[in-house]
C-alpha cells in the first residue's frame, strides 16, 4: 500500500507542475494553449540537456526556459498583437511538437541521466504516507511543494489576489492600480515555465529518455485537469493524482488484460469529456445554485475573463 | 493587393530564414536541403503523384475545417473524425461484397457518415453539454484513436498476429483505380476538386453559408435576424465532419488499403494550420494544401540524403503559419493605431 | 480638503462629451449633478475618478492637481468613485475585495472591514463570497472600502438603481452622516426626488455642458425644465385607425433582464397603436420590450399576441406572429459585424436556398435608397455611422408585422432622419402594426405616440394618451412621483 501511494505521488508530479503552471497562467486570463507541444519541446530539451552536461538540474533549467518563452510568444501575441491566444496557442503547440521531434532526433531511445531517489530518513519510515510523502527524490519533492505554496499564492497572498482579480475582471484590477499586463506577462512565464519543469520531469524521471511523441496528449490532459480542478491548485493536484492512480493502476492490470496497454493512453480522454460535462452541466448548476459555498466548491467557475484581452 | 500579396510573402520569407537557421545549425546546406524538399515533391511524375496523393486527404479535411471555423467552432477533433470515417470505410471494405463500382462508393459514403458522426458527437459536447469543442474534439480524437488501436490489434487483427502495423490488406476490389502505376487515384482527385468547388460554392452562395457566418460572428443578432443558431452548428459540425470522414475514406481505400492505428497520421491538425493559413478562404485552401503536402513529402528526401530527420517539414509549415498569424495580427495593430490617430486629428 | 474642476473639456471622436466644465466643493458638501442620458454626468465623474483622462483642463483637490487617468492617483489624492456597476469580483469573499489593491495583509483587511462597516451602520460578513450579495449590499462593501482607503470625496454614479427603498435609506442616512464628518459628496442621477432628499446643491447639464447650478430642494418642475430643452410643439397627428381588437396583450407579467426587471405588468396593445415607454434609465423599459417581443422568458403571467397565447415560446413563433425588435445596442445585438448590408437583408429576407447576388444587391440597392442609407451593398454595417447601422435594421423588417418594438428607435440620429424614420414606421399602421417603443428622448415620445406610457421601477406607474400631455407634465411623472 505504502509503495501504491508512493508510485503515484511520483506518477502524477509531472502532470502537478504543468497544470498547476497553466492553472496559475489562466487564473491571470491567459489561456496558454500550447501545452501539449510545449511539455514535449521541454521533455526533449531537459532530457537532451541533462544528456549532453551530464548534469540534471541544468536539463530542468533548460526545460523551463524553453517553455517560458513559448508561454511568452502566447502572452505577446495576445497582449501586445490582440491575437486570438487559442490560435496562437495551437499552432505554437503543432510548431513546439515538431521542433522536439526534429531537434530530438539525436536522443531517441538513449540511455541517459536522471533524478537520483533522496529519501528523507526518519521521516520516509513512517507507515502510510512516509515513502509516498519522503521516500521520493527533489523532482516530486518539488511538485508537493508547488503545490502548497501555489494554494497559498492565490489563495492568501497579495500578489496572488491581484492576479486573481486580473484574470476575473481586469478593468476591477485596473481601477484599483494594478499593472494588468504585466501581471498577465508574469503569470504566462512562470506558469510556462512550470510547464517546462513538467516536461523535464517526464523525460528526466518517470518515463526516462525521449521519443516521438514521448508524452502521449499529456497537455492537453493537464489542460482538462485545469478546468475540472476549477483552477485551484489543490484541487487542481488532486485531479492530477487521481489521473495518477489511474495510470498505476491500469500499469498493474496490463500483464492480466492483453491489449490494454495500446489502449491504456486513451482511457483518461472519455473521462475527461465526461469530467468537463459534468462541470458544466447545467441541471447540476441548477440544483446547486441556493448554497454559494457548495456549488463554489463543486462547480468553478472559469476566470471571467479568460483569453479576453484587455486594453487599458 | 499588394498587402494580401506581401501577408504571404513577408511570413514565407521569415519561415525560410528560420527554416535556413535551423538547417545551418544541423551543419546541412540549406539551399540544397530546401532544394531536396522541392524535388522530392515535383521531382519526377510518382513524385509528382504522390504530393498529390497527400494533398487528397489534406485538402478535403481542410474544406470541411473551412465549414466549421466560418461557424466560429474551433473544430480540433478534425483528426478524431478522419479516424472515424477510417474505421467505417475499414469496415464497409472489410464485410461488403461486389465489385469495385459498388463497394467503392459505399466504403466511401461509410466514411463520410463515419466522420459526420464523430462531428456530430463533437457538436452535441458543443451545445448540449456546454463542453468546449476543443476539449470535446481532442478528447473523441483519442477516443477514435484508441478504438481504431483495438480493433487492429483485437478484431481485426491479422490471421495470427496481433501487431499495431495494420490490419490484413482488404481485398482489391476495395481500392481505388490509380493512374499509370502511381498511387494517385483520380477517383480521390475529383472528389476533391468536387469538395472544394462544392464547400466555396455553398459559403458564398447558398442561404447556409450566409447564416454560418451570421452564427459565427454574432449568435445574438443571428438569433434575431430568424437565424436557427443550434441546428446551423450542427449542420456546421456535420459537414466537416463528413468531408474529414470522407479524407479517412480515402486514406484507407486510396493509400493504405488496410486500417492503421495511425492512419490520420496528423493530417487533422496539418489541415487546421492550412485553414489558419489560407484565413479561412476555400480559394486559398487548395493551393496552401498543396503546398504543405508537397512540404511533407519532399521532406522525406531530406532523411535519405542528408541524414535530416524529416519532421524538418512539419517545422517549416509551423514557423510558417506562426509567422503568418503573428505578421496579420502585427498589420492589424498597425491599422489601428493609424486609425486612432487619424481619428485623434480630426477631433482636434 | 476641496475639489475644483477647472475647464475640463473631454472629447470622443467628434462628440464633446465634457465642455468646458467648471465645478466646486467644499467639505461636507452633499452635491448632485442632474441630467438626462447622454448628458455628460457619467464621463465627468471618470475623469474625476481617473478612469479616462481629461483633453484639456485641471481636477485639483486640496489645491493638488491630480495626475488624469489614474484611478490609482485619484484614490492617493483622496478620490473614491462607486461606478454605477459596483467594481468588484463576484467570485470573492467581501474581505478579498476589500483587500484588493490595498497594502494590507488578509487579517488587517477584516479588521478594516468591520470595523468601518460597523461606523457607518452596515452588515458584510468579512468571509460571506460577494455574489451572494445584492448589487446594494456589494455598493456598501464598496463604500466601507474606500473609505477605510481614506478617501475625501466620494463619487456616487446612479447608486441607487438596483436598490430596494430601505437600503436607499440607509446609504442615505451614512451619506448624510459622512458629510457631516467632512466628507464630499458627488451625487448623480436622474432621479429628481432622490436628488432633493439627500442633496444641498446641485449642477444640470445638458449636451455636455454645465446648463445651471442652484441649491435644493426645488420644485421638481423647475429641475425637469432645466435637464429636457424646450419641447417642440406636438405636431398634429392622424387619428389612429384601429379596429380596437389588441395586437399584444400580458397579463400580470414578472420577468427579469438586467439590473431591472418588471413586475405585475398588465398591458393591451390595439392594432395600429403606438406606445411610447418613458422612464428613468434603468426603470424595466428593457425588460418590458423584450418580455414583449419573446427575447426574454417570463417568469409570471400570460403574453398572447393576436389573441394567441405565445407565453414563453420560442423566438421562432413570435417571428412568424409578425413580432420584430429592434434593440439599442444595434451592433451587439441587431446587426453582425462583419455582414454588409446586401448580406443583411438577404438573411433577414431571403427565401431561397441559392443567392442570386446581383439580384440581392440591386434590392438592397432599392432599400440603401428608400432608407437613404450612406452605404453601398457591399459595406459591412460596423463601419456605418449609428444612424444608419439603424436605417439597416429597419430595413430589414419584413413587410407585414403585427407588433414593432424598438428600443431607442432614433438614438443618434439628425432631426430629419429620425423624422423621416417615423413617417416610414407610422406607414405601417395602416396594416394594423402596432408599435411599441422606449425612448429617453420625450419630445420623440410626445410628438408620435397615441399612448405614453411612464414606467418606474419595474412598473408602470401612468398610462396617458399623448394628447394629454406635455413635456412638463412628462417630465414630473417620469419623477415617479405624481403616481396614476
Amino acid at each position: 500500500m505504502d509503495a501504491t501511494f508512493a508510485s503515484i505521488i511520483a506518477a502524477a508530479a509531472p502532470l502537478v507542475y504543468a497544470a498547476v503552471g497553466e492553472a496559475i497562467t489562466e487564473r491571470a486570463g491567459i489561456v496558454n494553449l500550447s501545452l501539449d507541444g510545449s511539455i514535449l519541446l521541454s521533455a526533449m530539451t531537459g532530457f537532451a540537456v541533462a544528456f549532453t552536461t551530464g548534469r540534471v538540474g541544468l536539463g530542468f533549467a533548460a526545460a523551463a526556459g524553453v517553455s517560458a518563452l513559448v508561454a511568452l510568444l502566447v502572452a505577446w501575441s495576445g497582449i501586445s498583437l490582440r491575437l486570438n491566444q487559442v490560435a496562437v496557442g495551437f499552432v505554437l503547440t503543432l510548431l513546439a511538437a515538431a521542433v522536439a521531434s526534429y531537434q530530438g532526433e539525436g536522443f531517441v531511445h538513449q540511455p541517459g541521466p536522471s533524478v537520483t531517489p533522496r529519501p528523507i530518513p526518519v521521516l520516509a519510515d513512517i507507515p502510510v504516507v512516509g515513502r509516498a510523502l519522503f521516500g521520493q527524490n527533489l523532482s516530486v519533492y518539488g511538485s508537493l511543494l508547488l503545490v502548497a505554496a501555489a494554494g497559498w499564492f492565490l489563495a492568501r497572498s497579495r500578489p496572488g489576489l491581484s492576479l486573481r482579480a486580473v484574470g476575473e475582471r481586469p478593468e476591477v484590477a485596473h481601477a484599483r492600480g494594478i499593472n494588468v499586463n504585466r501581471y498577465r506577462y508574469l503569470a504566462a512565464l512562470v506558469g510556462g515555465a512550470l510547464v517546462g519543469v513538467g516536461g523535464a520531469a517526464f523525460s528526466l524521471d518517470q518515463k526516462l529518455g525521449w521519443s516521438d511523441g514521448h508524452t502521449a496528449g499529456f497537455g492537453w490532459i493537464a489542460l482538462a485537469i485545469v478546468i475540472f480542478g476549477g483552477w485551484q491548485p489543490l484541487r487542481v493536484a488532486l485531479g492530477c493524482y487521481l489521473f495518477g492512480a489511474l495510470q498505476v493502476v491500469a500499469l498493474r492490470l496490463q500483464s492480466r488484460i492483453p491489449g490494454l496497454a495500446q489502449i491504456l493512453p486513451s482511457i483518461p480522454f472519455p473521462l475527461m469529456i465526461f469530467a468537463l460535462l459534468l462541470v458544466n452541466s447545467a441541471g447540476l448548476r441548477r440544483l446547486l445554485a441556493r448554497s454559494h459555498r457548495v456549488s463554489r466548491w463543486l462547480l468553478p467557475e472559469a476566470p471571467a475573463a479568460l483569453g479576453r484581452n484587455f486594453v487599458p | 493587393m499588394t498587402r494580401r500579396i506581401a501577408s504571404f510573402l513577408v511570413p514565407l520569407a521569415v519561415a525560410l530564414g528560420i527554416t535556413a537557421l535551423l538547417l545551418i545549425v544541423a551543419g546541412a546546406p540549406p539551399l540544397e536541403a530546401l532544394g531536396l524538399i522541392g524535388e522530392g515533391a515535383f521531382g519526377d511524375t510518382t513524385r509528382i503523384a504522390d504530393t498529390l496523393t497527400a494533398w487528397i486527404p489534406l485538402g478535403m479535411a481542410a474544406a470541411g475545417l473551412v465549414v466549421t471555423f466560418r461557424a466560429g467552432l474551433w473544430n480540433i477533433g478534425v483528426e478524431g473524425q478522419i479516424i472515424a470515417g477510417a474505421i467505417a470505410a475499414s469496415a464497409v471494405s472489410r464485410s461488403a461484397p461486389g465489385g469495385p463500382a459498388i463497394v467503392i462508393p459505399l466504403l466511401l459514403l461509410a466514411g463520410v457518415l463515419g466522420g459526420a458522426l464523430w462531428g456530430w458527437l463533437a457538436g452535441i459536447l458543443r451545445v448540449k453539454g456546454r463542453v468546449n469543442e476543443i476539449f470535446g474534439g481532442i478528447g473523441l480524437g483519442f477516443v477514435a484513436q484508441s478504438f481504431a488501436t483495438y480493433l487492429v490489434i483485437g478484431p481485426w487483427k491479422r490471421a495470427g498476429v496481433a501487431s499495431t502495423s495494420g490490419t490484413e490488406p482488404f481485398r482489391e476490389e476495395t481500392w481505388l483505380p490509380t493512374i499509370g502505376d502511381t498511387r494517385l487515384s483520380w477517383v480521390g482527385l475529383t472528389l476533391l476538386v468536387i469538395a472544394l468547388v462544392g464547400v466555396g460554392f455553398m459559403l458564398g452562395r447558398t442561404r447556409f453559408g450566409l447564416r454560418l457566418r451570421a452564427v459565427g460572428s454574432n449568435p445574438a443578432s443571428a438569433r434575431l435576424l430568424g437565424v436557427p443558431a443550434n441546428a446551423t452548428l450542427y449542420w456546421a459540425f456535420l459537414w466537416g465532419g463528413g468531408l474529414a470522414g470522407l479524407a479517412g475514406g480515402l486514406l484507407v481505400a486510396g493509400l493504405q488499403h488496410k486500417l492503421v492505428p495511425a492512419i490520420a497520421g496528423g493530417r487533422g491538425f496539418l489541415a487546421v494550420l492550412v485553414v489558419l493559413l489560407a484565413r479561412n478562404r476555400v480559394a486559398f485552401v487548395a493551393p496552401i494544401a498543396l503546398f504543405f503536402a508537397a512540404i511533407s513529402v519532399g521532406s522525406s528526401q531530406l532523411q535519405l540524403r542528408l541524414d535530416l530527420d524529416s519532421s524538418l517539414g512539419a517545422v517549416i509549415q509551423g514557423v510558417l503559419v506562426l509567422a503568418a498569424v503573428l505578421y496579420a495580427g502585427w498589420q492589424a495593430r498597425r491599422v489601428l493605431v493609424k486609425r486612432l490617430a487619424a481619428s485623434a486629428e480630426a477631433t482636434v | 480638503m476641496s475639489l475644483l474642476i477647472r475647464n475640463v473639456t473631454k472629447r470622443f471622436g467628434s462628440l464633446v462629451a465634457n465642455d468646458n466644465i467648471v465645478l466646486e466643493l467644499e467639505p461636507g458638501a452633499l452635491h448632485a449633478v442632474l441630467g438626462e442620458n447622454g448628458a455628460g454626468k457619467s464621463t465627468l465623474m471618470k475623469l474625476i475618478a481617473g478612469t479616462l483622462q481629461q483633453d484639456a483642463g485641471e481636477i485639483i483637490m486640496n489645491g493638488q492637481a491630480i495626475p488624469p487617468g489614474s484611478p490609482a492617483a485619484a484614490l492617493t489624492a483622496g478620490v473614491g468613485m462607486l461606478a454605477q456597476e459596483p467594481l468588484v469580483c463576484l467570485p470573492f469573499s467581501n474581505r478579498e475585495n476589500f483587500r484588493l489593491g490595498s497594502a494590507w495583509d488578509l487579517e488587517e483587511a477584516t479588521q478594516k472591514l468591520r470595523q468601518q462597516s460597523q461606523k457607518i451602520g452596515f452588515r458584510l460578513h468579512p468571509a460571506a463570497i460577494t455574489r451572494s450579495l445584492s448589487v446594494g449590499e456589494r455598493q456598501q462593501l464598496e463604500m466601507v472600502r474606500l473609505l477605510a482607503r481614506g478617501i475625501r470625496l466620494l463619487i456616487l454614479d446612479e447608486p441607487t438603481s438596483g436598490l430596494t427603498g430601505q437600503q436607499r435609506d440607509q446609504l442615505f442616512a451614512a451619506l448624510r452622516q459622512l458629510a457631516t464628518e467632512g466628507l464630499m459628496v458627488l451625487f448623480v442621477s436622474h432621479k429628481l426626488e432622490e436628488v432633493n432628499e439627500l442633496c444641498r446643491t446641485v449642477t444640470v447639464m445638458r449636451r455636455g455642458k454645465v446648463v445651471g447650478e442652484t441649491t435644493l430642494p426645488k420644485p421638481e418642475a423647475d429641475l425637469v425644465s432645466l435637464m429636457f430643452e424646450q419641447a417642440a410643439p406636438t405636431q398634429a397627428r392622424a387619428p389612429i385607425a384601429t379596429d380596437g381588437s389588441a395586437a399584444v396583450e400580458l397579463s400580470g407579467v414578472d420577468a427579469g433582464y438586467g439590473r431591472q426587471g418588471i413586475a405585475g405588468i398588465d398591458l393591451a396593445v390595439a392594432r395600429g397603436e403606438v406606445i411610447g415607454i418613458a422612464g428613468l434609465e434603468g426603470s424595466g423599459q428593457g425588460a418590458l420590450l423584450r418580455a414583449l417581443s419573446g427575447q426574454i422568458a417570463l417568469r409570471k403571467g400570460r403574453l398572447a399576441v393576436s389573441g394567441r397565447d405565445l407565453t414563453n415560446r420560442r423566438l421562432r413563433e413570435f417571428r412568424k406572429q409578425g413580432v420584430a425588435f429592434l434593440p439599442g445596442g444595434r451592433l451587439e445585438e441587431g446587426l453582425i459585424p462583419d455582414l454588409s448590408i446586401a448580406e443583411h437583408l438577404e438573411l433577414a429576407n431571403g427565401t431561397r436556398f441559392l443567392i442570386d447576388w446581383d439580384h440581392a444587391r440591386t434590392r438592397s440597392q432599392a432599400s440603401i435608397d428608400t432608407f437613404r442609407i450612406k452605404g453601398y451593398p457591399d459595406t459591412s454595417v460596423d463601419a456605418l455611422s449609428g444612424g444608419n447601422q439603424q436605417r439597416v435594421l429597419l430595413s430589414l423588417l419584413p413587410p407585414k408585422l403585427a407588433l414593432l418594438v424598438m428600443e431607442q428607435p432614433t438614438r443618434g440620429l439628425d432631426v430629419e432622419s429620425a423624422a423621416y424614420i417615423w413617417n416610414r414606421l407610422l406607414e405601417r399602421r395602416r396594416d394594423g402594426t402596432a408599435i411599441v417603443f422606449a425612448s429617453s428622448d420625450l419630445d420623440e415620445i410626445l410628438t408620435y405616440s397615441d399612448r405614453v406610457l411612464v414606467v418606474f421601477d419595474g412598473r408602470v406607474i401612468a398610462s396617458r394618451p399623448a394628447s394629454d400631455l406635455d413635456a412638463e407634465q412628462l417630465g414630473t411623472l417620469i419623477g415617479g412621483v405624481l403616481a396614476a
